[in-house]
């Protein structure tokens, strides 16, 4: 059985007057144990409302959740509140994406990792400050002990990103959802947090839902990717099939419009025509439809499901996909090396196509 | 930190100078003079000569600030022309009267207005964030003395639950080492004189403390509703934190910042009402003595009375100021 | 004209225009929904239109009584013919509550513009100057408030003499640093925005972007704070007349002076305190419900 396994998510903000908005519109995807799993689009895309409706971070009022999600077993969406409490930060954890304001300012970093281990594994006073000290040391904070004392405002924008690593890492969670975790650092701390959190997830055989925008990530760091255009998934592969067959016009957009260092000089980049906002209701068709270079009549008419392609083995939401290895369109220069750790044995398995 | 202080107390010098000249200024044009106000209209001209003569009013009016001046920075405010008490001696009665009642509005106000403005938030857009709203409106627009009449004839003359006029019952007589009445019952460890300066300072401090009491709530529901949606909120969600932890800890010690600067702020509104709740309430403070001293042309006490009143409002702000950096790391170790 | 100053006109003008075009529109059509602001505005015509219809409203003269009705003891209260009683000398209290509104309504606006008036010229010199012009004005307005309001009101008003016209004065002055500030804060806010920088950085000249920009951008804050500042004008107007500091003659209807009047009276007339009262409270609540939904419309930031 997978760790997690989000069936048919739907999320739909409703306000009073305005139309409801359908974020999250019927998703599906497992997470087994210990793997990474992506989850790529543009902003907008829903991906993340749905890490937001996995840790139940969701507003209350104006949101409403349908579908399941499962847990080991149990469907947090029907968990109360307090109970749900009790799971976030002990056995599911999650990085925001703008370490400068995911901290509190007025508190020391050291309290902030502190309090979780106060919650969730009963610990006080100087065990706390020691345990504190150590996740630091592990995240990659040199001199942790005087670190512990800092406010938030006295650390740079890595080493906050790397302190909420640590809290977020502070019990063991069986699953981490890291949320865009490098999009507001420089592209050398960048990397380096990328390398970081591969490292810690290998090591605690953490489970990882990367949420991002940028494939380059993804390329380093992911076992499985699903790529999301308002609100559903239009194509699931595993990385290396993703990215040398890429079939949705989606897909191959995101995958032209990323600069490339090996790309011969003069050779234009093809950015996505239009915006997310050009998008059709799903209820009248492909929402990506407007701006596909793809379109058929048939896209206008009625959405697509997400099906097996018999050719790749991809899910695939789309009636006219490239034709497999037509446009060739490379891997990305992935943010992160290739293997730098030993990985367990079910990621090595999925790796080899 | 205290290089800050430091260099805000200088700051605080030009300001105090300039308000001296201007309170000097102007008691002397006051219309009519003191000699007027205490010896009545049919004095004769050689009384208020002499009057004029006993108060240096005669001399050239840059000799008066000169004296007046090097009279104050020793610590001499001079006496009252009307009572002839020392005008420092006044005030060292005066002002613990008033401070106490202002503390009590401010408890008042603060006890009540955070978790109300607390409550409202997160009742956002309820009927209960609207009644707080409206009850709020309605706390900053009722003229304070209108509100001391209403709450006296309601609770003194009608119902005779509490008392209406003064600090204490004046059979009571106990010692005053601090001329906070509360703080000297408790020190002459008389229980029965503790309750009933309580209790003539219900009326009064509810009075003042509407205001305030409207002014928090406000702002506190505005903070906590901002800092709600701050990304470190949801990280203290996200670690799971119980929801009393993520309110005390993570929302309100930040959404007390905003709240710490206007509780400054209502320092001066809390001396203005003063004067009005005083007058209300017979209660002998500050504000109905300077306000006689006004019509009775007193110039030491207005001189006195007015510049210490200014310091008091311009060191409060500064306090406010400081407690800003205690309460916020940012701004306490800045430069660091 | 260059062209490159004419070409960045235009796009400020399209940015500013727009902007603040459809930020107007969009506030407005956020008021009349708003009930908050419906019942403000409601309260304020009422208060307006009382105040310049008293002769025509009125039943009765507000300045001369009938005493022959009236005992230390006794104070006739409301009845068929005198809806809200009689006042100590026999009064028409109805009639006295409504001439009361024009003294208010007088004092309210009239200081309030010459404050306002006063201090955002003082705040524009300051802003759009800076330097030691600005510093000299704005020590000044930080002793003008290190005095609090009413008391800095009170000795005003007692320079003077009592007199309307002192009262007006007294609340005038209160408002002159307030305003200052406000607009300067306001105005150094904007001169840091992107779209000045934009508009220097393609040469447009610096008085240009001050009254073309700057200052019209400015004003959203100034409008708010005005119609809080009346509400403030009127209570402390009454507090003024509260304390003996208001018109010399003490027959001409004045809402606070009516309560001041009435102090020795609770116990035998309480209606003589309730009835001014609680139309300085209307007029005030008007003028704080329109600021406060005013507010709520023209700051972004508090639309959710």
């Amino acid at each position: 059985m997978a760790l997690l396994s989000v069936e048919d998510l739907t999320v739909t903000f409703s306000r009073r007057g305005r139309r409801p908005v359908h974020a999250v519109d019927g998703v599906t995807f497992s997470v087994e144990a210990g793997a990474t799993v992506g989850l790529v689009g543009e902003s907008g895309c829903g991906k993340s409302v749905t890490s937001l409706a996995i840790m139940g971070l969701l507003p209350r009022r104006g949101a409403d959740v349908g579908g399941a999600v499962r847990f080991d077993g149990d469907d947090l969406l029907q968990l109360s509140p307090n109970a749900m409490r009790e799971l976030r930060g002990r056995e599911i954890a999650m990085v925001f994406q703008d370490p400068q304001t995911s901290l509190n300012p007025v508190l020391t970093v050291g309290r902030q990792i502190t309090e979780v281990l106060e919650r969730h594994r009963d610990m006080r006073g100087r065990d706390a400050d020691r345990e504190a000290a150590s996740l630091l040391d592990r995240v990659g904070i040199p001199d942790p002990n005087r670190r512990l004392k800092d406010y938030p405002h006295q650390m740079s924008g890595g080493m906050r990103q790397r302190a909420l690593i640590a809290m977020a890492l502070a019990c063991k969670p069986r699953l981490l959802i890291a949320d865009e975790p490098t999009t507001a650092l420089d592209v050398t701390i960048q990397a380096q947090i990328l390398e970081l959190l591969k490292e810690l997830v290998v090591d605690s055989g953490t489970a990882l839902v990367m949420i991002t925008h940028d494939l380059g990530v993804v390329a380093g760091l992911c076992d499985t990717v699903h790529v999301m255009y308002s609100g559903r998934i239009v194509e699931s592969s595993d990385r290396r099939s993703l990215f040398a067959e890429p079939r949705h016009p989606y897909t191959t957009g995101l995958l032209a419009s990323v600069p490339r260092l090996d790309s011969p000089r003069g050779v234009p980049l093809r950015p996505i025509p239009g915006s997310p906002r050009d998008l059709l209701p799903w209820a009248q068709g492909c929402a990506f439809a407007p701006r596909c270079t793809r379109r058929v009549d048939q896209c206008t008419a009625v959405a697509p499901d997400l099906l097996p392609d018999p050719v790749t083995g991809h899910a695939l939401r789309c009636y006219n996909p490239w034709p497999p290895g037509g446009e060739a369109v490379a891997v990305p220069a992935p943010i992160v090396a290739e293997p730098i750790v030993a990985k367990p044995a079910v990621r090595r398995a999925r790796k080899k196509p | 930190m205290l290089k800050f202080v430091v260099r805000r107390l200088l700051l605080l010098v030009p300001i105090l100078v300039g308000l001296s000249i201007l309170v000097f200024a102007w008691v002397r044009a006051l219309p009519g003079g003191p000699e007027a106000a205490l010896l009545g209209e049919r004095a004769t001209p050689e009384r208020i000569a002499a009057v004029r003569h006993e108060y240096g009013l005669d001399k050239p009016v840059y000799q008066q600030y000169v004296t007046y001046v090097g009279h104050v920075v020793t610590g001499d405010f001079g006496q009252s022309i009307k009572t002839t008490r020392p005008v420092l001696g006044d005030i060292k009665v005066k002002f613990p009267a008033t401070i106490e009642l202002a503390l009590a509005a401010l408890i008042f106000a603060l006890v009540l207005g955070i978790p109300l403005g607390f409550i409202a938030a997160r009742r956002y857009q309820t009927w209960a964030d609207s009644s707080t709203i409206v009850g709020s409106l309605l706390g900053i627009s009722i003229p304070v003395f209108f509100l001391a009449y209403l709450l006296k004839y309601v609770f003194a003359v009608k119902l005779h639950w509490l008392p209406s006029t003064g600090r204490l019952d004046p059979t009571i007589d106990i010692p005053h080492p601090t001329g906070f009445y509360v703080l000297d019952a408790i020190i002459a460890g008389d229980w029965h004189t503790f309750v009933d300066a309580l209790r003539h300072l219900i009326l009064p401090g509810i009075a003042l403390g509407t205001i305030p009491l409207a002014i928090v709530t406000r702002i506190t529901r505005a903070a906590v509703l901002e800092v709600s949606n701050e990304d470190y909120v949801r990280t203290a969600e996200a670690k799971g934190l119980r929801r009393r932890t993520v309110d005390e800890r993570h929302i309100l010690r930040n959404a007390m910042l905003p709240v710490a600067t206007v509780v400054g702020l209502q320092t001066g509104l809390l001396l203005s009402g003063a004067v009005l709740t005083e007058i209300v309430f017979a209660w002998p403070g500050m504000g109905s003595w300077l306000y006689d001293a006004t019509f009775n042309r007193d110039f030491p006490v207005l001189e006195g009375g007015i510049l210490f009143l200014a310091v008091v409002f311009v060191m409060v702000n500064l306090l406010v100021d400081v407690s800003y950096g205690v309460l916020d790391p940012r701004i306490r170790l800045q430069g660091k | 004209m260059s062209v490159a100053e004419s070409e960045s006109v235009l796009l400020l003008a399209e940015h500013t225009g727009e902007e603040g075009g459809s930020r107007l529109k969009l506030a407005f059509r956020q008021l009349r929904r708003n009930p908050v602001a419906v019942i403000g505005a409601a309260l304020i015509l009422l208060f307006v239109a009382v105040a310049i219809l008293a002769p025509l409203l009125a039943p009765y003269s507000p300045t001369h009584g009938d005493l022959s009705n009236i005992t230390v003891s006794h104070v006739p209260g409301p009845s068929s013919k005198h809806w809200l009683g009689l006042d100590l000398q026999g009064r028409d209290e109805l009639s006295r509550i409504i001439y009361g509104a024009r003294a208010s309504l007088l004092i309210g606006v009239v200081s309030l513009t010459l404050g306002a008036t006063l201090g955002m010229l003082l705040g524009a010199l300051a802003g759009g100057f800076g330097g030691w012009v600005d510093s000299i004005i704005m020590r000044l307005m930080d002793i003008m408030l290190a005095v609090p309001g009413l008391l800095f009101a009170i000795a005003v008003a007692a320079l003077l003499g009592p007199s309307l016209r002192s009262v007006m004065t007294a609340i005038a002055v209160v408002n002159v640093p307030v305003f200052a500030r406000l607009l300067r804060a306001s105005m150094l806010g904007q001169r840091e925005s992107d779209y000045v920088l934009a508009a220097r950085s393609l040469g447009v000249k610096r008085r240009k972007i001050i009254i073309g920009h700057v200052l019209p951008n400015s004003l959203a804050p100034v409008i708010v704070q005005g119609t809080l500042a009346l509400a403030t004008a009127i209570i402390d107007a009454a507090g003024l007349a509260f304390l003996g500091l208001g018109s010399a003659d003490p027959s001409v209807p004045e809402w606070g002076r009516m309560l001041t009047d009435t102090q020795q009276y609770l116990r035998t007339a309480p209606q003589l305190a309730l009835f001014p009262g609680a139309a300085i409270l209307l007029s005030v609540l008007g003028f704080n419900l329109l600021g406060d939904a005013l507010r709520e419309a023209l700051d972004p930031k508090l639309r959710r």
